[in-house]
This record gives structure tokens, sequence and C-alpha cells, in this order.
């Protein structure tokens, strides 16, 4: 049995096996354990109803958050359209589930596959444009895919959307929040697991030198036109996979969700979580989205107090504002995001009492 | 032919008024090529707070536009000290982020004060201005529009010309560490340029607000509205947004006239992402040549 590993007191990496590797000590390890053990056998089992729903919904914006982050935070491509591609992946996995009938195991992939082939669409102008430009164009990509969405009736059903019912996995019913839960966060796990590995292959080597200097990167021989549109179908694949959940577990979807404000989300989702970080992207969603709840409920209440004594009735732009103003926050004091937040708490914690 | 014309009228009036909106945009982004997403809100902030000076204080027209502008000049020099300034160097996505919180707070902000309803300027222009001609009508606000638009063009064209402010700033855009060692002020440059956009865009919100009523909402859809007028001009070009905007206006209501009104919203960004791909720096952009 080989020993435990610790961390040491510096950087004595000797071979690339060990730059490369995910848990740096076996407590990092045993703690992912203990983490994912309570993540299926206990929080669903003690949250109310109303906590299990937000967790859905954090587990879902999770998804497509990892995918932004592989293209912006690792690609260095930054995309003003995922929300959009959210969408196309909820409207493909309805329409693949009422019109074709596909069962849910395969309908959720397969909306990925078809959000993948739409998002690699929009990223061939990245084989031109750089920076700005690149993103002005997703950003324009994002206004024609709503479009697609309300006119395409008889596809779309335009404003009305689609309902999705009685969505059953292996014979069992996923109405049932509970239920879905497990779904969500088995997906999760497993598409966090890909992407971290994917970093470690050449593949993700090969975006972060992308990001990092693109010149030099075509100059060690990677075709970057190639891993850039392989880049925007891997994120494509998340946030399509991610909608087809959202499609499935909302039942009915209209077009109004998947627009700019959350394509906004999702890049606040990591900057906020951390840009180039797999855990920051859930952190971020997991920041996001409470941070919604929060704003709503707190408006929610200060609009029953007005009601009564007729003052604050317009309270509610104050959730936009102070959205807003997080986002302004952490970027100016913490560009690095919560995952930067969290490793120094962490080695506050391991250095005590005698940080440096 | 009748409804052509009136449609070829309506599009160059509104085109006009895309330009005029994107001028503070490319004033920004020719110093400092920061893409700001708060522009909408820029735009609406110099409309509302006329729109406090000159309705609601009651003060004499030409004062409270002299007050707007010094308002708005503080505002955007602000906003570049103290939030702007401590990005230079940074990544875009930041910047750009930057901005989109910024738009949001602004927002939210300007929601929270004035509400989502349309609120109207009292009645200032003097009615002799609008042309009638034989039906086709163009109403006076329009050419109001027009000759500010102009005048500012004209300005604007001097000022980056001669003027040794306008110097510095194009030196800054064109190379920053030239210019830095150079001994220009780099950072004064970006104030400034950031103060004289806050100025043009609180100019057009007026405008804007006179014509179609002051909205937190369609104020700061406009601020989306720009990018296909200002990428179809060219990035750093103001000759090229006036001329951007014209073409993206007639566009829309052609579009809207003879094809759907649903498509108009759109067709702009369909063009946007067409001229991207075959010439990506704009009719009259620098075209920076770079191979990767």
């Amino acid at each position: 049995m080989r020993k435990l590993q610790f961390h040491p007191c510096g950087n004595f990496r000797q071979t690339y096996r060990e730059e490369i590797t995910i848990f740096e000590t076996d407590f990092g390890r045993m703690w992912v354990l203990i983490g994912i053990v309570l993540l299926f056998a206990v929080i669903p089992f003690i949250s109310s109803a109303y906590m299990v729903y937000i967790l859905n919904t954090i587990g879902i914006y999770a998804i497509a958050a990892i995918g932004l982050n592989l293209l912006i935070g690792y690609t260095g491509q930054i995309s003003l359209g995922h929300g959009a591609f959210f969408g196309v992946g909820a409207y493909a996995g309805a329409v693949l589930a009422t019109k074709t009938g596909l069962p849910f195991v395969l309908a959720v992939p397969a909306a990925g596959l078809v959000t993948a082939a739409v998002g690699m669409v929009f990223g061939v102008p990245s084989a031109r444009l750089k920076h700005l430009y690149l993103c002005i164009a997703t950003l324009a990509g994002q206004f024609i895919l709503e479009y697609v969405f309300v006119q395409w009736e008889g596809l779309t059903g335009g404003a009305e959307g689609i309902s999705v019912i009685g969505t059953t996995l292996f014979g069992i019913d996923l109405g049932n929040d509970r239920v879905f839960y497990f779904v969500i966060f088995g997906c999760l796990v497993v598409m966090t697991w890909i992407a971290v590995n994917l970093i470690r292959t050449r593949f993700g080597r090969a975006f972060i030198a992308i990001r990092d200097n693109d010149r030099a990167a075509e100059g060690m021989g990677i075709p970057i036109f190639r891993y850039k549109l392989l880049s925007f179908a891997i994120s494509s694949f998340y946030a399509g996979f991610a909608g087809a959940l959202y499609a499935f577990y909302m039942i009915s979807i209209t077009p109004e969700p998947f627009n700019l404000w959350l394509s906004i989300e999702f890049i606040a989702m990591i900057i906020i979580g951390g840009l180039g970080s797999i855990p920051g992207s859930v952190l971020g969603a997991v920041f996001i989205v409470s941070l919604n709840e929060i704003l709503s409920n707190i408006t929610q209440y200060l609009m029953n107090v007005g009601t009564s004594s007729g003052v604050a009735i317009t309270i509610a732009p104050l959730r936009e504002f102070v959205f807003g103003l997080v986002i302004i926050l952490f970027i100016l004091f913490e560009p690095k995001g919560l995952a930067e937040v969290w490793r120094i708490v962490r080695s506050n914690f391991r250095l005590w009492p005698f940080s440096y | 032919m009748e409804f052509f014309l009136q449609l070829l009228v309506n599009g160059i009036s509104l085109g006009f008024l895309y330009a005029l909106s994107a001028l503070g945009f490319v004033m920004i982004f020719k110093s400092s090529s920061v893409l700001n997403f708060a522009h909408g809100e820029l735009l609406a902030i110099g409309a509302f707070l006329f729109l406090v000076l000159s309705s609601w204080a009651n003060l004499p027209i030409i004062v409270a536009f002299a007050f707007t502008l010094i308002g708005s000049f503080s505002l955007g020099f602000i906003i570049e000290r103290f939030f702007l300034r401590r990005l230079i160097g940074e990544a875009l996505i930041e910047v750009i982020m930057l901005t989109v919180g910024l738009s949001i707070m602004f927002k939210g902000l300007l929601l929270f004060i004035f509400g989502g309803d349309i609120h109207n300027y009292r009645q200032f222009l003097p009615e002799g201005l609008s042309i009638t001609w034989g039906s086709i009508g163009i109403p006076s606000v329009y050419v109001a529009s027009f000759i500010i638009g102009i005048l500012f063009l004209i300005l604007f064209g001097f000022f980056f010309k001669y003027s040794s402010q306008g110097i510095y700033m194009r030196s800054v855009a064109d190379n920053q560490p030239a210019a830095l060692s150079l001994g220009v002020h780099v950072r004064r440059v970006f104030a400034l340029s950031w103060a004289i956009a806050a100025l043009v865009c609180a100019m057009s919100g007026i405008v804007l607000g006179i014509i179609n009523g002051v909205n937190v909402h369609e104020l700061s859809s406009i601020g989306l509205k720009v990018f296909p007028v200002v990428i179809l001009g060219g990035l750093d070009s103001i000759g090229g947004a006036i001329i951007g905007g014209i073409i993206i206006g007639l566009l829309e209501t052609f579009t809207g006239g003879y094809i759907s009104t649903s498509l108009r919203e759109v067709i702009p960004y369909i063009v946007l992402v067409l001229i991207l791909m075959v010439k990506p720096y704009g009719l009259f952009g620098l075209v920076e040549i770079e191979r990767v």
C-alpha cells in the first residue's frame, strides 16, 4: 500500500504525472467522496420541497456553467449566446421527446448533440474573429436564436411553447422533484468528472494554449480553428444537455427564459465562481441561484409590507441593482472568483497558526 | 411609390437616431477599446436627468440642457475613475462584464426611481422646423435631430483632427505604449473620453426622449441596437457610425414595410453576422491584419 499523501511545504513536483493530478492529497479525495455521499444520501432527505427545487435549479445551471467555463475560462473565446444554446437544448429535448417519442435517456444526450451542432455553426466566425468581434457575433447569435424560438411555430410552438409530460426513466416516474434530484445531480457529477479530466488531456491543454497565446499555439502545431470549434461544440453540448434537463424538469417551456439575461447570468456565474476553474463554475451557479432566490424573497417580503403600508411597491428593480452591484464588486475586488476565496480560506486553515 | 418614399424618409430619420446614439459608443471604443454594454443606460440617464430638470424642476430649457450636459459629463468621469480605471490591462471578459454589471445596476436604479412608464417632456421645439413635402412629412424633432447630428459630426471631426486632446485620444487609440512613452497622459485621455462620451449619450438620449418619450426599457434596448450600427460602419469610425446607422435604419423600415414586422427586430443582427464573416472591420473601420 502506498503512503498517504499530505501537502508538501513547497512545490516539489518531479513528474508531469504529479503536475496534472486532480487530487493533490488523499484528504482531497476523501472530502470529495464524503461530499458525494452527503449529496446523494443525506441532502435530498433532509431538505424541504422548496430547497430541493432550488438545488435542482442549481444543478442544471451548474452543468451549463461548466460548459461555458470550458469555452471562456479555458479556451478564451467569449460567448454571449450561452443562454440561447441552453434554449436550443431545451427545445431539442422537448421536440425529440414529444414528436419522435425518444425516451428520456436518449433524448437528453441527443439534445446535447443537436446543440453542439448549432454551437459549431455559431463558432464558425471564430475562425476569423477574435475578442470583442467574436463577442458581438455571439450576441447576434443570441438574438437570432431567440427569434427562431418564437417564429418557428411548427417546431417550437411559438410563444405558447411545448409541454413534456410523463417523463420516465427506466420505468420510474420523474414527475417528482426528489426523484429528479438524483437524475440532475448524477448528471452533474458525471459531467464535472468529464470536464475535469478533459482539461488534463491534450485537448484541454490545447485549449489552454490557445487562451494564453493563440499565435504561439499555432506555432507549436495546434490547429487553432479546429480546436476552437471543438471547444464551441463541447461547451454547447454542456449547455444543450443542461437545457434538455431543464425542459424535462420544468415540464413546459416557452421562449422567454432563454434571453440575453440568461446568457449574462451564466457569464456572471463563471466570473463570480472563477474563470478557468471547474469547481468554481459550480460555486458560481450556487452563488447566483441563491442570490436570485434571496433577492426575490426579500423583494417579495418588502412588497407585501409595502402593499399594507402603501409605500414600497416599486422595490422590485432593486433586485437588478444588487445583482449588478455584486458582479461589479467581484470583478473589482476578487477577479479570480469564489474558487480563489475558497483556496485562500483553505490554506489559512492549513497553515494556521503559522501562516506567513 | 409614395409608400416607398415614406419608408425611405422614415428609415433615414430612424437611422440618424441610431447614428446619433452610436456616437458616444464609438468615442469610448476609439480611445480605450472598451465595448460599453452600459451604453443604453447612459442614454437613459441623460434623458431622465433632463426630464427631472426641465419638467419637474421647471428650469428654463437652456439651463436644464446645460445642467444635464454637466451632470452626465461628471458621471462619465466618475464611471471611468472608479470602475474602468482599475481594469486597465485586465482581460477583455472582465471589462465587458463590468460594463454589463454597470448596465444592470443603472437600469435597476432608474426603474426604481422612475418606474417602467413612459414619461414625456413638455413641448419646446418650434413647430416651424417640420418639413412637408407633398404627402410626406418630416416632424420637427427629426429635423432637429438631423441638425444636432450634423453639428456634432463637424464638431468632433475638428476636435479629433486639430485639438491637442483629440490628437492625444487618437494616439492612445492607435498605440497605447507608444503614446505613453511620448508623454501622453493616457489615464486622463481615458477619463476625458468617457466624460465626453457620456455627454454625447445624454444629448442623444434627450433627442430619443423627445421622439419616443422617455422609457427605461426602450432606451436601454437601443444600447444593444448600437452594435450592428457600429460594426457595419467600423467600430472606430465616427463617419462610419453615421452611415451604418442610416443603413440599419433603412433596412429595418424596409423589412418592416415589405416583409414582416417581426423580422424587423432581428434583421440588423443577421446582417451583423454576415458582415462579420465577410468584412470583420466594417465598411470604414481600421483594418488590423493579424493572422492566427
